[in-house]
C-alpha cells in the first residue's frame, strides 16, 4: 500500500541559492514599488485637479488652472497631430531604409548600416531640435507655402491669413507649425522604427524567399509576397512604438512650436501645442493646484502611450515573426 | 590481369594524336552581377531627361524657388521617364520591380543623408567654439552673453553630466540587472506581473518622469533642485529601458548550457554566476551602455529637476547642477550668435560622448567567439602575407646595403679612431690614479669587513656545534641511565 502512495517532492536549496533568490526577488519588489509609486503618485496628484474640472478636462481648450478653466482639448489635439505627421513621414522612410538594409544593400556594408541606424537612435533629441530650429524652419517654409496654396482646399492644409497672390507676404504664418515639428520628430523616430522593421524583415524564412524567386518572381515580387506579409506584425509594432515616442517627445517640439491654447487643425499654420511642452512651459510658475493639473495632463499622456505600447507588444507577439523573439 | 587477357583484341577505330594541344583551362570570368548595360543606360537617360525638363519647367513655365522644390520635381519626372524607358524592353512586373528599386534606394539615401546632415550641421555650426581650449576648461560664471568665445566654456555641464549619469548608473545597474535576473531565473506569477509593469513603464514619457521627481522629492519632501534629483529622474526613465533589454539578452542564453550546469551539480547561484552572466556579459554591457546613451541625452527630466546654473557645481546634493543637453537648451535660447555657437559646440561635445559610448558598446557587444576566431584568423593571414615579404625585403636590403655600411664604418673608424683613442688615454691618465686609489680603499674596507664577518660566523657556528654536542651527550647519558 505504502509503495503506491505518491511521494512528496521537495527542493532543498543551497544557502547561496536561497540568498540569490531572496536578493533577486527583493530587486524585483523594489523596481515594482518604484514603478507603481510613479503611477500611483501621478494618479493621486492628478485626482485633485480632475475632481475639480470633471469631464470638462477633456473638452476645455484653455489652460488657466488657478481660475478653474483648464483642459487638454487643445494640447491633446496638437500632440496627436504632431505625432501623426511624424508617423506619416517616418513610416515610409523607415520601411524603405529597412528594406534597403535587408534586401538591397551590398552585404559588405550591411552591418555598418545596422550600426549606423542604432547610433542614430541614440542621438539626443535636443540635437534634432537644434537642426529643426536653425535649419529646417527656414528652408521648409517654401514647401509649406506651396502645399497650402496648391492643396489649401483640403481643410487641414489651409492657412488663415496667408495670401498666395501677395509676393511680399510674410512667411511667418508658416513657421513654428505642427508640420515642422512633425518633420523633426519624424527623423527622430525613423531610426527606432527602422531598427525594429529591419529585425523582422531579416527573419523572413530563406526557404520561402528562394521559393518565390524560383517561381520566377522579381525581387519586389518576392518582397511583396514573402517579406512584407511575414514582417507585418513587426511593421505595425515598430510604427506604434515610434508613435509612442513621438507623443512623449518634449524638447525638440518645445524649441520649434509657438504655443497656442486653441484647437489648431491647420497643420501648416503657425502655432500648435503638445502636452509635454505644456508641462515644460508651465511647471516653473505653477501653484500647487497648477502642478496637480499638469500631473493630470502628464497622466493622460502616459495612459495614451501605455495603451499604444501594449497594443504594439500584443500585435508583435501575435504575428508570425514575433513568435520567436 | 586475368580480365585483360580474356578481352578480345580490338583495333582502335580512331587514334589519339600524340601532339594534342593541352586543354585550355583559362576561361572568361563570369559576371554574376545583376546589372546590365541597358539598366545603367536607361537610368542615366532618365536622369538627364528629368534634369532638362525640370530646368525648363522651373525657369520657363512655373517659377518655383528653392532647392527642395527643384529636387522634388526632378525626382518625380525621373521616376516617370525611367518607368517609360524600362517599359520599352521589359514586362510590367519588371517595370514595377525597377521603380520600387529606385524608390527604396531613394528612401534609404534620404534617411542616411538627413541624419548625417543633422549631425554634421551641429558640428559645423559649433566648429567656431570647439577650437578654444577654454571651452573645455572654464565655466560660464564669468562670461556674459556678449563675451567672445575665448571666454567661458562648458566644463560645468560636462562635469554635471558625468556626475548625474554616474549616480544614475549606481542606482540602475544593480537594480536593473538584479531585476532582469529575477524575471528570468525566478519565474512565477509575480515575476510575470513585474515584467508587465516594467514594459508598461518603458512608455513613460521622460518629462513625466521629471515631473514625478519634481512633484514628489522637490515640492513634497522639500529637497532642493539639485544634481541628485536630476539623477533620480534619469534613473526612473532609464530603469525600465535597461531591464527590458537586459531581460531580452538573458533570455538568449541557451537552455542547454543551464541544464548542463545544473546537471553537473551546480546550484542556481553557481549557474547564474558561472554560466549565465559570463555567457551574456557582452550583451548586458551593451544594454547598459545603450541605456546610458539614452539617459545622457535626455533634456526634459533635467530641466524640471536640476535647475540651471552658469557656474561649476560638483556637489550633487546642493544647488543647481547643469548637464550638457540642458546647457545646449539654455545657450540657444539666447539671440547672441556667440551663445548659439556655444550651444552647437556643446551639442558636438555631447554627440562625441554618445558616439564614444556607442563605439565601446559595439566593441564589447561584437566580441562573440566567432568574431574573435575570425580576427585571429585575419591576424594569421596578415602576418603570413605581410611578414614573409617584409623579412625577404629586409634581407635583400641588408645584403645590398650591408657591405657599404661596413666599409663606411671601417673608414669612419680609421679617421675617428686615433683621436678618440688619444682622448681616452689622456682622460685615463688624468682620472685613473684617483680612481685606482679609491678602488684600493674599497678593497681594503671590503677585506676587513669580510674578515670580521667570517670571524663572527666562525664563533657562532663553533658555539652551536659545542651546544649540540653537549645536548647529544646529555641525551645519550640519560638513555644509558634509563637502561
Amino acid at each position: 500500500m505504502s509503495l503506491d502512495s505518491p511521494r512528496l517532492l521537495t527542493t532543498l536549496r543551497d544557502p547561496a541559492d536561497v540568498v540569490f533568490r531572496g536578493v533577486a526577488r527583493s530587486g524585483g519588489i523594489i523596481v515594482l514599488t518604484i514603478m507603481s509609486l510613479v503611477g500611483l503618485f501621478l494618479g493621486f496628484r492628478a485626482w485633485q485637479a480632475l475632481s475639480v474640472s470633471g469631464i470638462s478636462f477633456l473638452t476645455e481648450q484653455a489652460w488657466e488652472p488657478d481660475s478653474g478653466r483648464f483642459g487638454i482639448a487643445a494640447v491633446l489635439v496638437g500632440t496627436v497631430l504632431i505625432a501623426l505627421v511624424a508617423v506619416v513621414i517616418a513610416v515610409p522612410l523607415a520601411t524603405g531604409t529597412a528594406l534597403y538594409i535587408t534586401e538591397y544593400a551590398p552585404r559588405k556594408i550591411r552591418s555598418f548600416l545596422i550600426g549606423l541606424v542604432d547610433l542614430m537612435a541614440a542621438i539626443p533629441s535636443v540635437v534634432y531640435g537644434l537642426w529643426g530650429f536653425f535649419f529646417l524652419q527656414g528652408n521648409i517654409t517654401p514647401v509649406s507655402k506651396w502645399i497650402s496654396t496648391t492643396f489649401g482646399w483640403i481643410p487641414i492644409f489651409a492657412v488663415d491669413g496667408a495670401d498666395p497672390n501677395d509676393p511680399l507676404a510674410s512667411v511667418t504664418v508658416y513657421t513654428s507649425s505642427t508640420f515642422i515639428a512633425g518633420i523633426v520628430v519624424a527623423f527622430m523616430i525613423t531610426p527606432i522604427i527602422t531598427s525594429i522593421m529591419r529585425e523582422v524583415f531579416a527573419q523572413a524564412p530563406l526557404g520561402e524567399r528562394e521559393g518565390a524567386l524560383a517561381l520566377g518572381s522579381t525581387r519586389w515580387g518576392m518582397i511583396r509576397s514573402v517579406v512584407l506579409p511575414f514582417g507585418r506584425g513587426g511593421m505595425i509594432g515598430g510604427t506604434m512604438l515610434g508613435l509612442g515616442r513621438a507623443l512623449g517627445e518634449t524638447i525638440a517640439v518645445y524649441m520649434i512650436i509657438s504655443p497656442v491654447f486653441v484647437i489648431q487643425p491647420h497643420i501648416l499654420q503657425n502655432g500648435t501645442n503638445s502636452v509635454s511642452s505644456l508641462i515644460a512651459l508651465r511647471y516653473g510658475e505653477a501653484t500647487e493646484f497648477g502642478t496637480s493639473a499638469l500631473m493630470a495632463a502628464g497622466l493622460t499622456l502616459f495612459l495614451m502611450t501605455l495603451v499604444i505600447n501594449f497594443g504594439a507588444s500584443a500585435v508583435v507577439a501575435r504575428s508570425r515573426s514575433g513568435a520567436s523573439s | 590481369m586475368a580480365d585483360t587477357m580474356l578481352l578480345p583484341v580490338v583495333e582502335h577505330a580512331t587514334v589519339l594524336r600524340e601532339d594534342f594541344p593541352p586543354l585550355e583551362t583559362k576561361r572568361e570570368e563570369r559576371r554574376v552581377s545583376g546589372v546590365r548595360i541597358s539598366d545603367v543606360l536607361s537610368a542615366v537617360g532618365a536622369a538627364v531627361g528629368s534634369l532638362c525638363l525640370t530646368t525648363v519647367i522651373v525657369t520657363q513655365l512655373a517659377p518655383i524657388s528653392g532647392p527642395i522644390a527643384f529636387a522634388a520635381i526632378a525626382y518625380i519626372i525621373f521616376m516617370v521617364l525611367y518607368a517609360m524607358l524600362v517599359y520599352l524592353d521589359e514586362s510590367r512586373p519588371v517595370v514595377v520591380d525597377r521603380v520600387i528599386l529606385v524608390g527604396v534606394h531613394t528612401l534609404a539615401l534620404t534617411v542616411f543623408a538627413t541624419l548625417g546632415f543633422v549631425v554634421i550641421f551641429s558640428i559645423v555650426r559649433g566648429a567656431e567654439a570647439l577650437p578654444f581650449l577654454n571651452f573645455y576648461t572654464e565655466d560660464m560664471s564669468l562670461a556674459g552673453p556678449l563675451d567672445p568665445l575665448s571666454d567661458g566654456g562648458v566644463v560645468h555641464a560636462i562635469v554635471g553630466t558625468l556626475i548625474q549619469i554616474t549616480i544614475a548608473l549606481a542606482i540602475t545597474i544593480p537594480l536593473g540587472l538584479t531585476t532582469a535576473l529575477f524575471l528570468n531565473e525566478v519565474p512565477s506569477a509575480f515575476s510575470r506581473f513585474v515584467r508587465t509593469i516594467v514594459e508598461a513603464m518603458t512608455a513613460l514619457p521622460s518629462i513625466v518622469a521629471g515631473l514625478f521627481i519634481y512633484a514628489s522629492f522637490i515640492l513634497l519632501f522639500g529637497l532642493e533642485k539639485s544634481g541628485f534629483a536630476a539623477s533620480l529622474a534619469i534613473s526612473v526613465m532609464m530603469l525600465p529601458i535597461m531591464i527590458r533589454s537586459a531581460d531580452v539578452v538573458l533570455r538568449l542564453v541557451p537552455m542547454t548550457l543551464k541544464e548542463a550546469s545544473i546537471g553537473l551539480g551546480a546550484g542556481q547561484w553557481q549557474t547564474v554566476w558561472r554560466v549565465i552572466l559570463p555567457t551574456s556579459r557582452s550583451g548586458l554591457v551593451t544594454a547598459i551602455i545603450l541605456a546610458t546613451a539614452r539617459g545622457i541625452g535626455e533634456t526634459s527630466p533635467v530641466l524640471l529637476t536640476s535647475g540651471f546654473t552658469a557656474s561649476l557645481n560638483v556637489d550633487p546634493l546642493h544647488g543647481p547642477m547643469v548637464s550638457l543637453p540642458l546647457a545646449i537648451f539654455q545657450f540657444v535660447k539666447s539671440p547672441e550668435p556667440t551663445m548659439i555657437a556655444r550651444g552647437f559646440g556643446t551639442a558636438a561635445v555631447l554627440m562625441f560622448i554618445v558616439l564614444a559610448l556607442f563605439v565601446v558598446a559595439r566593441i564589447i557587444g561584437g566580441q562573440t567567439i566567432e568574431v574573435k576566431e575570425r580576427r585571429a584568423e585575419g591576424r594569421r593571414v596578415f602576418w603570413a602575407t605581410v611578414s614573409a615579404p617584409a623579412v625577404r625585403a629586409t634581407t635583400a636590403v641588408v645584403r645590398v646595403v650591408g657591405p657599404q655600411v661596413t666599409r663606411a664604418a671601417t673608414a669612419t673608424g680609421r679617421v675617428v679612431g686615433p683621436p678618440l683613442a688619444r682622448a681616452a688615454a689622456a682622460t685615463g691618465r688624468v682620472v685613473g690614479p684617483p680612481l685606482s686609489r679609491a678602488a684600493s680603499t674599497v678593497r681594503t674596507t671590503g677585506d676587513s669587513l669580510f674578515a670580521t664577518a667570517a670571524q663572527a660566523m666562525r664563533t657562532f657556528f663553533s658555539t652551536v656545534v659545542t651546544k649540540v654536542r653537549a645536548l647529544v651527550t646529555r641525551i645519550t647519558a640519560k638513555k644509558d641511565d634509563s637502561k
